[in-house]
């Protein structure tokens, strides 16, 4: 059926199943291939994406369920403060292995600094822990959500 | 079809080389490209003296990446060792994905073209700077005749021709055509390494900016006008046929636009992943199981078990291992290592267009060249009529070192009409990888005066390389499961390896990032602590005792002792673990800092790594490979273990095929030694030294020596009194 869902601040009009996955009506429908296929059970968080800025695995979210809400997406997250910020650590530190993890993580990492702005590391635990990097670039992006919480401050 | 991806965040090579970052200049990515003769008709002008080099009339310099990327960050090294010798522009080189041509692209060490080994710089370290001098002279030489002055009196820098004398630049654009009709020197001079200017730098990646932002096209991400959607179920017993074939209920499921049985599979296809996941639930399928389903774990390790007692063929001696092994006292022990999954982050996936006469292909691979002739052979076309389109790969560990992912997709596109894309769920990757083998090393030792005398390694396992690259398996020995047995650093008197090849029953075997030398370093150095213990030395001073002959290997071992303060007290139930490794041309000690609960849960404390890589052409690569597989190797020795109970792997996705995450790891210190030495291989080697070193922190905090991997918590568990 025709739903309508505001993506990264553009509303668009797509037919999806109301049970189908955010997830798949981004990368299927709407050819947004910046979200990823990890797991699809909510385990690895490459599928985050931000609903009213909160991350949330969009591999087991229905559209039905996101009508009407905000939804932010990798492509889109560059706009954001916390995002760009996020983005320039990546690189700055150069976190990035294979990188397909990392549209989860860097959307993790945005949300976690909108909400705490000086995140230690259990706050950093806590808010990354549901994202699996198999390259294993944790170490740096724990390093990388520091640089960037203090950016924000500069 | 060249279809080039530019980067718009504004981040140059220039930029970043300046430490800064800038604005309007675009890094362009031509992939995916689509073959070597494609390449050549539009570039009459351009001058491309060898394959990986191509400068046109505005200089724009189009380097040529012989191998694959994956995150290890090759792309950058092969540019940095092509541009230093040819002098090119940094901040300008553009990449491009090399097409399959074997001929042209193989890798020097495989013969194929592969990206795997730990082989890409080593490999290529000297054909690429040849090719860069040699297009540098040419460019030179075409200078100096315009000037009509001797070549020698000019030099090159940046891009350009400089005559000094008289103060005179050409860009290599302005000379590109002339160059072409020079003639390559024979015998080029390299540079001294000590005038690198690239080499040696942690200079920023150039795969990286578009990974920030969702740009970066995996092959996952392929999207054709048309294209169907489809997800695939095997048969889930290895080996086991389709039987009958329900499609009525997936029929029903809105979007699926067509069910494909093959005799070992079957896949639906939809308008998009959704329809295909749902249609392929909806799909009730009778399998023939056949005689695989009796199989169990159990019957797999008593077969390992019971070959690996038999005699093996000799892999290597030294002294005599009879006469060794009758001094002092001897201790033997065995070691075993499980069946692994790869779980690479981007599941496997293939996009395949099957025509009358071609076939084209958008994926990922570590093979190309063996990808398009699999994929001509299960279409049923000529080699030339296959297109393969490679993207970034995400995430490949050896599991891309196979084209079955390929051929099952090939073979459904052939039933489908226009382009389709196969993709994996997690369940099948996990259910239908090419795992990581059984191993089982059984070790025998003598100590004399705290020093080993005698030291026989027998290694049972599979011979990946027999399947692999049946050229390379001689004489019944698997150069991959014996490679750092035979390298294994020790001044041992007598020393012998054996290898018994065995094949488990039923589960397919393959490459695993590290795969023999990570079962071989494991048992080595296992053994060696537990030998330590038994000459009542530190673990440090006893394998140091040993290194006389190899001073780099003694040398990392004394700088990870130094920088991760090996000695000092540490609490109960903490321990500190060390292993080195002499994989891949490189030197490489580890220490493992970690801490063991009360109910055998492993906390890690810190990691601190010394490493030898030889000539290092990217330090900040180095360090990244090292620290990323250190966690690969950390969640092998935590987590890993596939088991398979009636011919099916009983694991399926992460909830019970774990991984290590964030919270659980600590710092990871790594140091780097300056060398001279060529380069040795890094990608695997983070991932070979992890599992000994806690295997090793764990005997120190708890004194049980463990002797298989994964971690068995039950036997760390603290005793009820």
């Amino acid at each position: 059926m025709t739903t309508t869902l505001t993506i990264n601040g553009e509303r668009k009009t797509l037919d999806a199943p109301d049970d189908m996955p955010l997830l798949w009506a981004l990368r299927d429908i709407l050819g947004m291939t910046g979200t990823k296929f990890g797991c699809g059970i909510a385990q690895c968080g490459a599928c985050t994406v931000h609903i009213e800025g909160k991350p949330v695995r969009s591999c087991v979210l229905p559209v039905s369920a996101v009508r009407d809400r905000a939804i932010t997406t990798i492509e889109g997250i560059g706009d954001t403060p916390a995002g760009a910020k996020v983005q320039k650590a990546w690189l700055d530190l150069e976190v990035i292995q294979c990188g397909y993890c990392q549209s989860g993580q860097i959307m993790s990492a945005a949300a976690l600094l909108v909400a705490t702005p000086n995140p230690d590391d259990s706050d950093i635990d806590a808010a990354m822990a549901g994202n699996i990097c198999r390259c294993g670039t944790y170490v740096r992006i724990r390093d990388a959500i520091k640089r960037a919480a203090s950016e924000r401050q500069s | 079809m060249t279809i080039p991806q530019k980067i718009s965040s504004g981040i140059s090579r220039r930029g970043l080389l300046a430490g800064g970052v800038s604005s309007g200049f675009l890094l362009a990515f031509h992939m995916p490209i689509r073959s070597a003769k494609a390449q050549a008709t539009d570039a009459a002008a351009d001058f491309a003296p060898n394959a990986f080099i191509r400068i046109d009339g505005t200089g724009k310099t189009t380097l040529i990446m012989p191998q694959v990327e994956m995150g290890q960050g090759i792309y950058t090294a092969v540019a940095m060792i092509l541009a230093e010798e040819l002098d090119a522009d940094f901040g300008q080189v553009v990449l491009e994905h090399a097409p399959p041509n074997e001929k042209l692209y193989g890798n020097p060490i495989f013969v194929i073209q592969a990206t795997g080994g730990s082989t890409s710089v080593r490999a290529f370290w000297k054909p690429l700077r040849v090719a860069g001098a040699s297009a540098r002279a040419m460019l030179v030489q075409a200078a100096a005749r315009q000037w009509q002055v001797d070549a020698a009196s000019c030099s090159a820098a940046g891009g350009q021709v400089v005559h000094a004398a008289s103060g005179r630049k050409l860009g290599y654009g302005e000379v590109a055509e002339a160059a072409g009709r020079e003639t390559a020197p024979k015998d080029v001079p390299l540079k001294d390494p000590k005038d690198f200017t690239l080499i040696g730098k942690p200079l920023k990646r150039f795969d990286t900016p578009d990974k920030v932002n969702g740009k970066t096209k995996y092959g996952i991400d392929t999207m054709l006008p048309g294209m169907g959607f489809a997800t695939l179920a095997q048969c889930p017993v290895f080996g086991g046929r389709v039987g009958k074939v329900d499609d009525g209920a997936a029929k029903k499921i809105p979007g699926v636009r067509q069910i494909v049985v093959l005799d070992d599979l079957v896949a639906v296809v939809g308008d998009h992943m959704w329809a295909a996941k749902q249609g392929l639930e909806a799909l009730e399928v009778t399998w023939d199981e056949g005689a695989n389903a009796k199989i169990n774990s159990k019957e797999i390790w008593e077969h390992l078990r019971a070959n690996s007692e038999k005699p093996g063929v000799i892999a290597k001696s030294v002294g005599d291992i009879a006469q060794g092994l009758a001094a002092g006292e001897r201790f033997d022990a065995s070691y075993e290592m499980p069946l692994l999954a790869h779980a690479t982050m981007e599941p496997l996936n293939c996009t395949v267009h099957v025509k009358p006469d071609s076939c084209e292909i958008w994926t990922g691979t570590q093979i190309m060249a063996r990808v398009q002739s699999e994929a001509a052979k299960a279409a049923g076309l000529p080699v030339e009529k296959v297109t393969v389109n490679q993207h970034m790969i995400g995430g490949g560990f050896g599991r891309r070192l196979e084209p079955d992912m390929v051929v099952t997709a090939v073979r459904i596109a052939q039933k489908v009409n226009g382009p389709v894309k196969v993709v994996w769920t997690r369940e099948e990757d996990i259910q239908h990888d090419v795992y990581r083998p059984v191993y089982r090393d059984n070790i025998s030792a003598t100590l004399s005066d705290g020093k080993v005398v005698g030291f026989k390694y027998k290694i049972s396992g599979a011979a990946i390389i027999a399947r692999w690259l049946p050229p390379a398996f001689q004489k019944g020995i698997d150069i991959d499961a014996v490679d750092s047995a035979v390298d294994q650093p020790y001044d041992f008197p007598h020393f012998q390896v054996e290898y018994v090849r065995v094949e488990p029953p039923v589960v397919p075997t393959g490459f695993w990032r590290g795969v023999g030398p990570n079962n071989n370093v494991f048992a080595i150095e296992s053994f060696m602590d537990e030998l330590a213990r038994k000459a009542g030395k530190d673990p440090v001073a006893f394998r140091r005792a040993m290194l006389g002959k190899n001073p780099r290997m003694q040398a990392v071992l004394d700088l990870v002792a130094t920088k991760s303060g090996w000695g000092a007290a540490l609490p109960p139930r903490v321990g500190r673990g060390v292993s080195i490794q002499p994989t891949f041309d490189t030197s490489i000690a580890t220490v493992v800092e970690a801490e063991v609960d009360s109910q055998g849960e492993v906390k890690l404390r810190r990691v601190t790594i010394g490493v030898d890589c030889g000539i290092i052409v990217n330090p900040d690569t180095i360090v990244a490979q090292l620290e990323g597989g250190m966690v690969f190797g950390l969640t092998a020795a935590l987590y890993g273990e596939v088991t398979v109970a009636k011919g099916r792997v009983e694991q399926s996705n992460f909830h019970d095929y774990r991984m290590l995450r964030i919270n659980q790891m600590p710092k990871i210190e790594v140091h780097l030694v300056k060398s001279g030495e060529a380069p040795g291989g890094i990608g695997e080697t983070g991932t070979i030294g992890g599992p000994p070193a806690l295997r090793n922190a764990i005997y120190a905090a708890t004194g049980v020596a463990l002797r298989r991997m994964p971690v068995d918590r039950s036997l760390i568990a603290e005793k009820k009194a």
